[in-house]
Formats: C-alpha cells, sequence, structure tokens
C-alpha cells in the first residue's frame, strides 16, 4: 500500500506537468464554486434583510383591525367598519395570557405647518405602550406624561424624517407645529428607524396621545374607537397560541351572536416573518442549486480529462503495475488527482467566490452576505464532485492488464 | 527445492473464434542464483513464457510453484505482491518514468511496499551507487544515455532485494559497447550478489553472458543446455 503523502505528491507532480490544462480543468470547478458563493450570499443577505426589517417593527407582534364593511355591494377593505375600542386592547392585555401589552393606534395622514415649512404624513394617535412594544427609544425629549392622557395635551412626539422636514437644524423641542390647524408642542423626537419594507419609512410619523387624537384631531364615529390594537406576546409561541382565546373575548365583548362573522381581523407578524423567511430560504437554495448545476459540469470536464490522462499514460500505469502496484493503488493515485485538481479548482473559487460576493454587495442593491456554511458547503460539494467524476477515469485505469499497458504506444 | 518450478504450463489466447496455442506444455526448473537466457525467434513464444515466469501474466493450464508458493491461481492484487517483493525487471524500452529522476525512479517498488521515505532514500542511492550512477542520481531520464537509463532500470530492478530479475531484451536499444557494460552489472549482480537472473533475446553473442540457455520453438522448449564458454 501507497502512503498518503506519497499519492499527493505523485498528483500534485502530474498536475504541474499539464498547467494549462490543469488550469482549464479546473475553470469549470472555480467558476462553479464561486457562482454558488455569491448566489447562496445574496440570498442569504435579502434573508438577513427581511429578519432585520420584520425586527425594526417589534418582536412577537399580534395587530388586530376592525373588520370590513360592505356599502353598496362594494367591500371596503380591513379598518372599514370601525369596530375597535381602546378598551378592547386593555381588556386583551389584562385577561389573555402571554400578551404582555396592547397598544392602541388611532391612524390620521395630514398637514403639518412649523413657520414657513409644511409636511404631510401619518399622525399616530396611541400611548407609550406604543414605544415599548417597538422597542423604540426617544432620541431626545420626553415620552406622553399621565398629564397629557388624561387631558387631551396638545403634544407631540416627532419622527426624524419629521424634524429633518420642518426644522432642519432648529432644535424642534419645545416648539409649536400646527397639526392639521391644531397648535401642538414638540416634547419628543424618536430614535431613527429606517424603512420596515419597501417605501415605508418608519420616521415619517408625528405621535400625539390617544385622548388627544380621538376628542380634537381625528372624526371618530362612537367613543373610544380606535383603528387598530397592537399586541405583543410574550413568546413566538405565544403569538400563535392567545390567537383563539383573543378572538373569543373580542366576540365576547362585541356582543356577535353565534351566526356573526368576526367584526375584526387578527394578523399574526410572527407568522408573516416565518413564511417570508422561508420563501427566501426557498430562493437561496434555489440560487444555490442552479449555479451547483455549473460545478456538475466542472466536474464532467474532470472526468473528461481524466480519462485522456489515464489514456495518455497507459505505459506509465504499466510500468508502476509491473514494479508492484496493485489496482488499488493506481485508482487511489487517479482518484486523488482528481480530487487535488477539484480542490484546488474550490480554493480559487472560494476566493473568487468572496471577492464576487463583495463586489455584488458595492455595486448593486443586494446584500451580499457570506457565511462560513455557505463557504464551506460548495467546497466540500466540489470536493465531492471530484471524488464521483474522478472515480470512472481511476477505475478504468486499474482495470488496466500490466502486459497491454506496457507494450502501449 | 528449486526458485522455479514450471510444470507442463500452457497457454492460449482466444482468436478469430479459435484458440491460438502459444506454449504446449513448458516444464522447467530453475534453481537459485542461476543465469539463464530465453531464447528463440520471434512468435516462439518466449515472451509469454516470461510474462507467466515474471507473474504478469497466468497460465492457462500448469502448474507454477515460485520460491515454495503456488502462483498459477493468484489474483492481479496477490500477483502484483509477488512482482514487488520477488522480481526486478529489465526492459527493452528502459520504461522508467519520464519527468521523474533516477532516484525517484528507482525508489518506485519500495513506495509500493510501504517502505518510509528516509529507508527508501537510503536504499535507492545504494543501488544506483551499485550500478556505477552515483553522479546522476537527480537527472531525468531524458537527460541519461541510453546505457545508463538501462543502469536506472537495473537499479529499480535490485533496490527491492527481489531474488530474480527478468530481463527482456535489455540491450536491444543499446549500441555493442554499452550491451557490453550492461551484460557486465548482470554478470557482476549473478556472480556477486547471487541474484538469479532470466534474460530474454534473441541475441547470440548476449546469451552467451548466461550459464544456462533455453530455446523455445513454437512454444516447446526445443534445448536446454548448460553454456559451456
Amino acid at each position: 500500500m501507497i502512503d498518503t503523502s506519497t499519492t499527493f505528491s505523485i498528483a500534485l507532480r502530474a498536475i504541474k506537468a499539464n498547467k494549462m490544462r490543469s488550469i482549464l480543468t479546473s475553470l469549470g470547478i472555480i467558476i462553479g464554486v464561486a457562482a454558488v458563493i455569491i448566489m447562496l450570499a445574496i440570498g442569504n443577505g435579502a434573508q438577513l434583510t427581511i429578519q432585520s426589517e420584520m425586527k425594526s417593527m417589534g418582536t412577537n407582534l399580534i395587530m388586530i383591525r376592525s373588520g370590513t364593511s360592505t356599502s353598496g355591494g362594494k367591500r371596503m377593505g380591513h379598518g372599514s367598519q370601525p369596530t375597535m375600542k381602546a378598551s378592547d386592547g386593555n381588556a386583551i392585555e389584562e385577561k389573555i395570557e402571554g400578551i404582555a401589552l396592547a397598544a392602541p393606534v388611532l391612524n390620521d395622514a395630514g398637514q403639518i405647518v412649523y413657520g414657513n415649512a409644511n409636511w404631510s404624513t401619518s399622525i399616530i394617535g396611541t400611548d407609550n405602550r406604543y414605544f415599548q412594544i417597538k422597542d423604540w427609544d426617544l432620541a431626545y425629549g420626553r415620552y406622553f406624561s399621565q398629564t397629557d392622557v388624561k387631558n387631551a395635551g396638545k403634544v407631540a412626539i416627532l419622527g426624524t424624517t419629521v424634524v429633518k422636514e420642518l426644522f432642519g437644524d432648529v432644535d424642534p423641542l419645545g416648539k409649536t407645529i400646527r397639526v392639521k390647524g391644531i397648535p401642538f408642542t414638540v416634547i419628543g423626537v424618536t430614535t431613527e428607524r429606517g424603512q420596515s419594507g419597501p417605501g415605508m419609512d418608519q420616521d415619517d410619523m408625528i405621535y400625539i396621545p390617544l385622548s388627544t387624537a380621538q376628542k380634537k384631531v381625528t372624526g371618530i364615529s362612537f367613543p373610544d374607537m380606535v383603528n387598530m390594537i397592537m399586541l405583543q406576546a410574550e413568546t413566538a409561541e405565544d403569538t400563535y397560541s392567545s390567537q383563539e382565546a383573543i378572538k373569543a373575548l373580542l366576540r365576547q365583548r362585541h356582543n356577535l351572536g353565534v351566526n356573526k362573522d368576526n367584526d375584526f381581523v387578527i394578523m399574526n407578524l410572527t407568522q408573516m416573518m416565518e413564511m417570508m423567511e422561508t420563501s427566501t430560504q426557498v430562493l437561496t437554495i434555489l440560487l444555490g442549486s442552479i449555479a451547483s448545476i455549473s460545478l456538475l459540469v466542472g466536474g464532467i470536464g474532470i472526468m473528461n480529462i481524466m480519462l485522456v490522462s489515464v489514456t495518455e499514460r497507459t505505459r506509465e500505469i504499466g510500468i508502476r503495475m509491473a514494479i508492484g502496484a496493485k489496482s488499488w493503488d493506481i485508482r487511489l493515485q487517479f482518484l486523488t488527482e482528481a480530487l487535488v485538481l477539484s480542490l484546488i479548482g474550490g480554493l480559487i473559487g472560494v476566493i473568487i467566490g468572496l471577492a464576487g460576493a463583495g463586489l455584488v454587495s458595492v455595486f448593486s442593491s443586494f446584500k451580499a452576505v457570506v457565511s462560513v456554511f455557505y463557504i464551506v458547503l460548495p467546497f466540500s460539494f466540489a470536493g465531492f464532485v471530484g471524488l464521483f467524476f474522478g472515480f470512472y477515469p481511476a477505475y478504468k485505469a486499474s482495470l488496466l492488464n500490466p502486459i497491454n499497458a506496457l507494450r502501449y504506444e | 527445492m528449486a526458485l522455479i518450478e514450471l510444470k507442463d504450463i500452457f497457454k492460449s489466447y482466444p482468436l478469430d473464434g479459435f484458440d491460438l496455442q502459444i506454449l504446449k506444455g513448458i516444464t522447467l526448473q530453475i534453481e537459485q542464483g542461476e543465469f539463464v537466457a530465453i531464447m528463440g525467434p520471434s512468435g516462439s513464444g518466449k515472451s509469454t513464457l516470461m510474462n507467466i515466469l515474471g507473474c504478469l501474466d497466468s497460465p492457462s493450464s500448469g502448474s507454477y510453484i515460485l520460491d515454495g508458493k503456488p502462483v498459477e491461481h493468484l489474483t492481479p492484487d496477490e500477483l502484483a505482491d509477488i512482482r514487488n517483493k520477488k522480481i526486478g525487471f529489465v526492459f527493452q524500452g528502459f520504461n522508467l518514468l519520464s519527468r521523474t529522476t533516477a532516484l525517484e525512479n528507482v525508489e518506485l517498488p519500495m513506495v509500493y511496499s510501504s517502505v518510509p521515505s528516509h529507508v527508501r532514500l537510503e536504499k535507492a542511492q545504494h543501488a544506483l551507487k551499485a550500478v556505477g550512477l552515483e553522479e546522476r542520481m537527480n537527472h531525468m531520464p531524458n537527460q541519461l544515455s541510453g546505457g545508463q537509463q538501462q543502469r536506472v532500470a537495473i537499479a529499480r530492478a535490485i533496490v527491492n532485494n527481489a531474488p530474480i530479475i527478468f530481463a527482456d531484451e535489455p540491450t536491444g536499444n543499446l549500441d555493442t559497447k554499452m550491451s557490453v557494460e550492461i551484460m557486465q552489472l548482470f554478470c557482476k549482480l549473478n556472480q556477486e550478489m547471487g541474484r538469479t537472473i532470466i534474460l530474454v533475446t534473441h541475441e547470440e553473442d548476449i546469451a552467451r553472458y548466461a550459464k544456462r540457455i533455453i530455446k523455445i520453438v513454437d512454444g516447446e522448449i526445443y534445448s536446454d543446455k548448460r553454456n559451456g564458454k
């Protein structure tokens, strides 16, 4: 039996003897490995982007919105039939196990004026639980006080985009802005959050106390009305398990008979996030598998050259056999050569793939994120391809008859 | 007990639906330390006999006992092992590995018998010294003359301490002066180192170096004589 280091040095010598040919043979593997790494990095990057966007919206979120209304045969969409009350949220927070917080949300939109500047933005009537759920700090200033809530105080917390558009470099704290014509005092500014999805700027908003929104800014159709209640469950598991209890409680509070449909809609954002993660995972696998086809093609290239090499070196094989090489020794020699060829290609492919993933991140809107697993995977796949496609030529070499092989011209 | 004992060796190859008989009952004994030349015209079957003796091929029928061990029914891998340990080959076309130094060529048989690399190096250097090539150890075959290449091949044949050396037309590609040198080397190996040498040739003056000449004609032993020099 031949030892490993000798086998590798024989393989390296054979590869070096035909440098150009070896490079061209490895090229298929190089391109394949590089392509797989880049594709997996892009898929991985997309997944991480979605995860961080979803996380910025808050963890373990459940949204409850009013149900649909029908007007002259036209169905108006979620929230069109006002049914939810802020007190529904408080009841859920109090009674349902696994729900930590419930923040009421009353949406509006309108023009905001400061001095000569004006800006159209979303107005959210809520309370401090909203910021707690979103784990959102203030850059400066303060949250709503008890007095603000009780007396429907005309105070506002601004998002950074609004501050930029209205105030520029001026310190907004304590300044008076007009929200739909009503004067408000700025008491705080949120930290910058960025987008929660394409085109959805989380910083382009102002927040006012719910009571103020209900009584002074928005026209509401019944007391204590909100558009949405945002719930935070204690764990991701609770977002699923609490749903039935929430449904039952709301049906009871809204006095819905057995035959009536729900007049609210429960959306589990954890579930949505998991679905999006699954779909990007599928995308990653798809991209990776398409790229690995080129790796397989590279493997066929290796098989092709190894077959040529076995034929060319028939005499060498004959000499080795006459001198005492067993069929396993010959097989090992050619298998090692194919393996070394594919691993060298794999190594160069990894380097090119890393560089390529870097370039993609720099020059395109995709964020390509490389992870160790996504490097090891295509590299070992390249090794496997080398062994798989190297096996037949090596097997063929080992079957040669020494007499015929020695006579081969 | 004889080193080599052939009994009733037949060998045939299938050709166009018929069996072509090459060897037709060869019975032969060769003792340890002999220097035997096998002669015969081309097509006589001497190369086939050589292949069977060298464990490169198996007989169709008959028995072959090499160094006390029957070898006629061994598998190719078992034969490879016997070639590695008991037999050294010297071919007409030298059959050295190209792009491989003389030293590495000589190391080759030991590569396949798991000899550690420092021992390999030492033994290979020793063998090359024995054939007078200590100055050329790191030359590639294409940097050596024909005679020097054949010396490398001989060094390779003796390096594993194989008791038998098979030489198939070892001087066929060499000029007269080099042939004489190579044959003298074989004599030296036979006399001083006690190696059994079996030589296949069709040249009378080459065969004369041997102590025993076996002539093969038409697949049978035609004559088997001591060489009365």
